[in-house]
This record gives C-alpha cells, structure tokens and sequence, in this order.
C-alpha cells in the first residue's frame, strides 16, 4: 500500500517502507523536507508503538532527519554520484529487519546515492557500536567515505532500521546482483506473523 | 565592425534580410516586436531545420511500406513511436543540447536530459530508460577538465532524481570538440498503444492549459538563438544568462502528473515547452489543429516581474506542458495538477479563426497565421561541396604506419590500447548515473546496449545503444554514418534483441559551409539508405547545426540509435565470455582495415585512409542468429567488435565475466590485424557445449562466417597465441585506472573499485 505525503495516517499498515528516491530534489538538505511532513508524524506516532520502519536511501536521510535514528547523512567523500554493487556485511541479526541473516553473512546490493556519506560525533559513534546498532558495514572498500564504514544502523529497539544500499533492488538476478535484499523483507514479515519471537 | 546596438533589431535577432521581408509579406505589415521575436525563435535553425529540411525528406522517401508497419507516428512528431506487441509500444528519441552545455556544463546537460524526457511524456508515454552520448576534448585537456566532471553530474543530477535509469551511452575524446562539446541526450518511453497524444488543437471552444513551473526570464533564447551561432568566446561570455536551470524534482511531479491526466483520459492534445518556449508550443499545436488559438499571456504565471510579451513568449524556462482540454474537463484536469503541487492555468482557447491571437494587457499583440511559424519557415539549398582536402584524406592510408610485430610488442600495444582514453572503463561515467531505479533494468553500461523491461507479466522489454564513430564519418561520411548505425544495431542484436527502429542525432558544423554540407547531406544518404537495407525506419531526431569553433567545425558526428524488442528479457544474451569451459566464437571476418581506428589515432595520432567497410546484409544476419540463438539458449556471452577490435573485445568480455580464456587466432593471419583491425559486422561469443551443434548450423544458415578461437577458463589470464599472456589483474589496473586518474578531484578520490 502507498501513502502519501500529505495525509497523517498509515491505513492501519503493519510496517512501514520509507522508501528512497530524492524526495523534494534533495532541496535544502536531503530528507529535510519530507522529514517534516503529515505522513512522517505518523510514522513518528508509530515507532512510538514499536512498528517496524526500514528507511532506503533518501528514506534512511529522512528518517535521521525526522530525529528517529541518530546522526546525519552527507555528501560523499569523492563529491560524485555513487551507483555500485556493494559488498556488506550484516553486523546484527537483531532487528526486526534483518532476523533471516546469518550475523557476519557477506551480501551485495546496489548502492546509488551522492549524501551517502553517515557521520556522528564520537559519542553517538561509541554507543551504537556498543549497543550493537551498527546493521550493516561497507566492505572492500568504503566507497563514500562513511563513519566506522557504516552503511546502515538501527534504533535501540531494533524496530527502525535506516540504511543506504538498495535492499529493493537485490531481489531478483534479472535485475540486481543478487537475491541478498530479499530476507530483509522476509525478516519483518517474520515478525508481524508471529512466526518469529520478537527479539527485543 | 559594426556593433549589435547598431543592427536593425530583426538582424540582432538572427533573421536574415530576406527572411524579414517574408514576414513582412506573411502579416503585410510591419511585425510587433512580439511577433518579431516570435519568428526569429522558431525560423531559427535549431527550430525549423530550414538548411537540413530538403536533405531530410530524403528519409521518408526511402522508407517503404514494410519499414512503417509498426510506426504509430514518426519523423515531425515530438518522438517516433513504434508498436512492440501486446497492446505496447515504445517511444524514443535522441536530440543534442551541445551549446547551452559549452557554455554551462551541469545545467546544459542537465536541461539536456530533462527536455528529451518532456518530448518522450508528449506522446503519451512513461520515460523508462535514459543514454547520453557525450563528446568533448582531449582527456588530459583544461577545458575537458572543466566540462566534463560538470556534464556527467549534471545528467546524474537531473536523471537520476527523476527516477529513470541511465542504461546507456558513449563517451569519446577528440580534439574537434575541444571548445563544442557534444551532449546528445536520448530517451525511452512506455506507453498503451491506446494511450498516444498527438501534438494538436482541435475542437473550437477546447481550452488550452499551461501546467509545470512558472514562467521566467531563465533560457530566453536559450536553445534557439544559442545553438544557430558558431561560438567565439566573446560571445560565449554575454550569452551566459541565457542558458536554461533545471528542476527535477518539479520533472519528477510533471512525469507522474502527466501519467494520471493520460490515464484520466484528460488530454486532447499536449506539447512540451522546449526550444522556442509558449512561442512554439502553441504555435505548433495550432497549426497541427484546423483552427487557430488565441491565448493571453497575463494568464502566465510568471517568476520575474515586468517581462515583455517577446520574453513570455520565448522563455525557455522548464519543466512546462501545454495540453488542449475539454472544457467539462478542466475542473478534473486542475484537480490533478493541484495534487502534484504543479500550477495549471487556462492561458487561452481554441478557435476557429486560423490564427494565432496573443494578448497582453488587454492588447493585441499577436495576430499570425500559425503555419507560418511553426511549418511554412524558410527552406534552403545551401550549397553543397565535397572539400578538396577530402581525396588527401583518403589518400594518407594507415598502411604505412608502424606495426607491433613481437609478442612483446603485441601485447605493450594491447595494454596501451586498454588504458587509452578512447577505450579505457567509462565506469567512472557510469557510475555516476542511477542504472537500477524502477527495477526493471536487466543490461546497462558496460553491456553492448542497454535493456528494461518493460512488462513483468510477459517479461516483454526493449533494448536500446547508441553509436558514432566521428573519424569514420570524417573519412567517408556515407559509409561513417552506415557504420554508426550499424554498429548500433549489433550492440541491440548481441543482446538478442531484434533491431526495430532508429534515431538520430545529426551534429555538425555550419551549414554555409559547403563542405559540412556535403558531409551532412552524405551522412543523411548513408543513414536513409542503411536503414532500407536493415528494414528499419528512422522515427526522428535532431539536427545540431554550428558545432564549430571559429571556422573549424567538429568532424561530422551523427550518433545513432537504435531500439529493439525481445518477447522475453529472461532470454537475453549477457555481454561478456558466458561460463568456464564455454567454446570462444568469433563470428564475421576480419581484414586488414586500419583507416580511422582507435589504434592508428592513440599510437600514431593518425587520421586518413578508408573506413572499415560496410556489409549490413552481413550486420542482418548477425542479427537474426542471435535472436535466434537468444530464443533457443544457445549463447551464454556475447560481445560486439568494434573500437579497438578483438583485442579490446576479450578484455572487455574478460574483466565483465571476472574469467580468462585462451585464444588462438585463425589460419596464416598477422595477429596484429586479427586484434587491432576494426572490420564491421563482427561479434564475440561464449557458446556452451550444448549450443555447439546447433548454433554451427544456424550461421550456416545464414551465411555467417565462424572462427573457433578458444575457450573460456577460469584462470585469470588471457592467453592469446603469439602475445606474451597477460593477467586479468593488470587489464583491470590499466582499463579502470585512466577516467578516475584524470577526473578525480584533487584531495577527493573517488571510492576504490569493486573487485568482481
């Protein structure tokens, strides 16, 4: 189901997608604008309640600037556009998003962005290494430039996940590198069935 | 020298004395200065293609009957639009904005891309996939530097935020482009066959809407003016302002909204506003119609204050639409923009009267008959002359130049090739660009041609490449362009997909020169009769006009595009080496023709001799034993020869599989031919054990030559017979290193490359 930008409810959706894909051009700083719309206060009301929320992208931009995860997303560090098909590792299992994952398990999903870059101070940096909130890692090589060569990071509960890569776009070989996208999908539906104990 | 305050104003405009008095004998008055610039906007050459015009006919009298079998609408249109197949058709088009990108890269470039895409939305049609053909000066020039970083992040900035894939395109170095470069900008689009708009005014009483952004001074003259003048840098310099700034974001909301009036059913008629803005939207919906169109420019929404009727006119601000609506529907038609946050205005109506009538505070200020802006501009036969310098050119062959003879020899020339600007990784172009968004891409760049579907139920899609080859051109325009078109039409074949129509994209000097007339008018000939001999029509493009700097025009630079269909993308032939153990087929023949290769350019900086020579009944059945053998699997790779030949073919289908092969190179020939030669209508495949027999009896069939080169290993080495070998590592480090070496910035390098 979609939802739209104007309206501050979720039609009783179980979980929430935000998806990427320059909302607003980027204008002002990316995700600034959509982070404050109608539709993301409900988003905010929701996380409240523990819903699971996966931001992509510009959705992982929005959700930083909607103040549910940590930290801010900023131009790469070789200024340019980067589309790749990038190696990760997945660091923790222990989100409503990634439970199919095998902790450590190496995947390749399509990366594509130019604020790709995720910085944090130090303190912010340290806690979420400490928490284990650091989802999933760059690896051969960090190609935007990336704190701790991070690539995407969770909330406390594990229930928000933000990331840059493309999980959408690893879902089928005929048009993406691998399939390794798919188990995020399958992890939250895990959940909202039931068929897997919530691990928070 | 006289000065432009000192020039009669139509003079200043860039109308001709003639081409004033015929105005004055259209209206049988003096012009207003609307009017003025109204037909100085649209006789301009960018806009009424009067030089190219008699040389274009040319492509509807060589096309038969057969060949517009599956045309919904073609040259004259906002787009060709050919029919696919179950209910489907596909539109795309191909136009350059090579000044406005000289004179400001990014937003040039990315105007570029977003005024392609309005034509593609014209039709009817969703833009499904994007290529841009780029051309600029040496690599390690100044000017190259400034250029080309700005026109790749400009078609990155505005492509990839629209959300349409960027599945292909070329870049090419060469000092002819040193102060024109090239940005030819080339899209696809989807649509119901029932879905198809037509760019006209019809229905006395029917309002006419104006929706997208509002109206400034940004571009006025853009296009129009700036691209029918040959640069100077003074002129260059006070032109400046009146280069076009994109929006994507409000392309991005024009793209959707334009979907859901389609799908409403709102539209009786749409235009894009382009070149020669409101000016010649309108004009060209009304003289497409069988009425007239009155309209009132204080309707316009406006973003400057205090603009003339000529500037509201002939903005070329972007991101607008006109469309003709129903009056019952303009409530419905409102309420769709107003949900896409656009603003939509009813600017005027259609009428009865056969003119066009332009108001503004509360005054007439236009009042034409339509057809003589839009289709009755002046034609001319500008002289044409073949250069006397063209039978020196000829003369100066490849064959006296210097050839490796050693392995060692062999295998240095190889490694210089690879590395050279002309035939180094373009990933560091690529890259920049969004290929995966709308999950529907199956090949992008480095694949011969790009490919999306297009239908997830039938798997249905459609393929699309473009290509030229300027120093071809420049030796023998006529067979230069057939090679360009062919070589289009391979790279859509190794696909598997059957070649279905072209585009065309004419880039050329000026045209009071008649010897870039010549060349332009050989160009048109080759490609018109290229494409009777493939059976497949050319449904329009765009003629580029004035690429030169001072009197030195660019060489003649028509790139071709050629788009194909294939029932099941599922079924496509990946580009590269296909799988270990797989048999190294090389089908064609290959002779010793250097003239106007990568090889002779980078190690000679030689030009001169013949071109490769052209067999398209050959590049056909190519063609059709690859769409045969794609149906039936028996293919597992495939690459197209081209620039740099063989040599360059293994290395590229080597690094793409991330595996080795081991090559021996046919019968008596020298291996320096059999490797460097650029002979046409030749193509690399992985052939599995199984598709052996099979596949062996379909060249035959088609008369296909075969040579067995080898096979394909594991190993990481190219081993070819007669060149010391040479490991995939090293290819890599000299394929992928040369772009970001060149145009990294300093302090900023960009990420390190994937290993595969």
């Amino acid at each position: 189901m979609c939802l739209w930008h104007a309206e501050d409810t979720l039609r009783g959706v179980q979980a929430v997608v935000v998806p990427g894909g320059f909302s607003y051009g980027d204008y002002l700083r990316a995700g600034a604008i959509a982070a404050r719309q109608p539709v993301l206060r409900a988003v905010i009301d929701a996380v409240q309640r523990g819903i699971p929320v996966l931001g992509i992208c510009n959705g992982f931009q929005i959700l930083c600037e909607a103040g549910l995860l940590p930290g801010a997303l900023v131009r790469n560090a070789g200024l340019h556009f980067v589309c790749r098909d990038q190696r990760l590792r997945v660091e923790s299992s222990a989100t409503a998003w990634t439970g199919r994952y095998a902790p450590g398990a190496e995947i390749v999903v399509p990366l594509k962005s130019l604020e790709g870059r995720y910085v944090a101070d130090s303190a912010t940096l340290a806690a979420l290494e400490r928490q284990r909130r650091v989802v999933f890692r760059y690896l051969g090589g960090n190609p935007n430039g990336a704190a701790h060569d991070i690539a995407g990071i969770a909330s406390a509960d594990g229930r928000v996940l933000g990331m840059m890569p493309h999980p959408e776009h690893a879902i089928d070989p005929l048009t993406g590198p691998s399939t390794d996208g798919l188990d995020l999908f399958r992890s939250a539906i895990d959940i909202l069935l039931g068929s897997v104990r919530s691990f928070s | 020298m006289s000065t432009p305050e000192h020039l009669p104003p139509y003079q200043e405009l860039g109308l001709a004395d003639d081409e004033y008095a015929q105005i004055l004998r259209i209206l049988g008055r003096a012009p207003s200065a609307a009017e003025l610039a109204m037909y100085a906007v649209m006789w301009s050459e960018h806009c009424s293609y009067k030089s190219s015009k008699v040389h274009l006919r040319y492509f509807g009298q060589t096309t038969t009957e057969a060949m517009r079998q599956r045309l919904l609408a073609g040259i004259g249109e906002n787009a060709g639009v050919i029919e696919v197949g179950e209910g489907w058709a596909v539109t795309f088009k191909i136009e350059s904005h090579n000044h406005p990108s000289a004179v400001e890269p990014y937003q040039g470039a990315a105007t570029g891309v977003g005024g392609i895409v309005r034509d593609i939305m014209a039709m009817g049609a969703r833009p499904i996939a994007l290529a841009d053909s780029l051309r600029v000066g040496p690599a390690d020039a100044a000017d190259t530097a400034r250029v080309l970083p700005a026109v790749v992040a400009g078609i990155g900035g505005y492509g990839n935020c629209l959300g349409v894939p960027t599945i292909g395109g070329e870049l090419v170095f060469d000092p002819s482009y040193a102060g024109n470069p090239l940005v030819n900008a080339l899209c696809v689009g989807a649509l119901r066959v029932a879905q198809l708009q037509a760019a006209h005014a019809s229905g006395t009483g029917n309002q006419v809407v104006l929706f997208g952004a509002r109206t400034g001074r940004d571009g006025i003259g853009g296009v129009s003016v700036l691209a029918s003048e040959s640069f100077s840098t003074e002129a260059a310099r006070t032109k400046l302002p009146s280069v076009q700034v994109g929006d994507p974001f409000t392309g991005k909301m024009l793209i959707e909204c334009c979907a859901e009036l389609f799908e409403a059913g709102l539209v009786l008629g749409i235009q894009d506003l382009g070149g020669a803005g409101l000016c010649c939207a309108t004009s060209e919906l009304a003289s497409a119609g069988e009425g007239g169109m009155r309209v009132d420019l204080d309707a316009v929404p406006l973003r400057a204050p205090g603009m003339t009727p000529a500037e509201i006119l002939c903005s070329e601000s972007q991101e607008r639409m006109c469309a003709v609506v129903r009056p019952g529907d303009v409530d419905a038609f409102m309420k769709i923009c107003a949900k896409w946050e656009l603003p939509a205005t009813v600017i005027g109506a259609v009428t009865g009267e056969g003119r066009l009538v332009v108001t503004w505070h509360g005054g007439k200020v236009v009042d034409l008959p339509p057809r003589t802006l839009a289709h009755e501009a002046p034609v001319y036969h500008r002289p044409v002359r073949r250069p006397p310098t063209q039978d020196a050119l000829q003369a100066s062959t490849p064959d006296v130049l210097a050839r490796p003879g050693t392995p060692h020899a062999l295998r240095a020339t190889l490694l210089r090739m690879v590395a050279s600007p002309g035939l180094c990784s373009r990933a560091w172009v690529t890259d920049q660009y969004d290929r995966y968004v709308r999950g529907a891409t199956v090949l992008a760049p480095p694949s011969d041609a790009g490919m999306v579907r297009i239908d997830e139920t039938t798997q249905r899609g459609v393929a699309v490449a473009t290509d030229g080859n300027a120093r071809y051109c420049a030796l023998d325009p006529y067979l230069g362009t057939q090679l360009a078109l062919a070589e289009a039409y391979r790279n859509v074949a190794v696909t598997g997909a059957t070649p279905l129509a072209v585009t065309d994209c004419l880039n050329f000097g000026a045209p009071t020169d008649p010897g870039v007339m010549w060349q332009f008018a050989q160009a048109v000939r080759g490609l018109a009769e290229g494409c009777a001999a493939l059976g497949i029509p050319v449904t329009g493009g765009n003629v580029s006009f004035y690429n030169q700097t001072g009197n030195t025009p660019i060489l003649p630079t028509p790139v071709i595009g050629v788009l194909g269909v294939i029932d099941d993308v599922r079924r496509r032939i990946p580009t590269g080496l296909g799988a270990a153990g797989d048999a190294l087929w090389l089908l064609g023949e290959t002779r010793d023709e250097f003239g106007g290769s990568e090889w002779a350019h980078e190690v000679h900086g030689h030009l001169g001799g013949r071109p490769p020579a052209v067999d398209l009944a050959r590049e056909w059945a190519i063609g059709a034993v690859l769409a045969a053998a794609s149906a039936d699997g028996l293919v597992s790779g495939a690459h197209d020869l081209s620039e740099g030949g063989l040599a360059q073919a293994l290395v590229e289908a080597c690094l793409g599989s991330g595996l080795g092969a081991s090559v021996r190179l046919p019968g008596q020939a020298d291996p320096f031919v059999t490797l460097f030669s650029e002979s046409s209508a030749r193509v690399l495949l992985g052939v599995p054990p199984t598709g052996v027999p099979a596949l062996a009896q379909l060249c035959t069939e088609h008369g296909v030559p075969v040579s067995r080169l080898g096979e394909v290993h594991t190993a990481p080495v190219l081993e070819i017979a007669g060149v010391v070998p040479l490991t995939l590592a090293e290819l890599r480090a000299a394929w992928e290193r040369t772009l970001p070496s060149l145009f990294d910035t300093p302090g900023h390098a960009g990420p390190p490359r994937p290993g595969w």
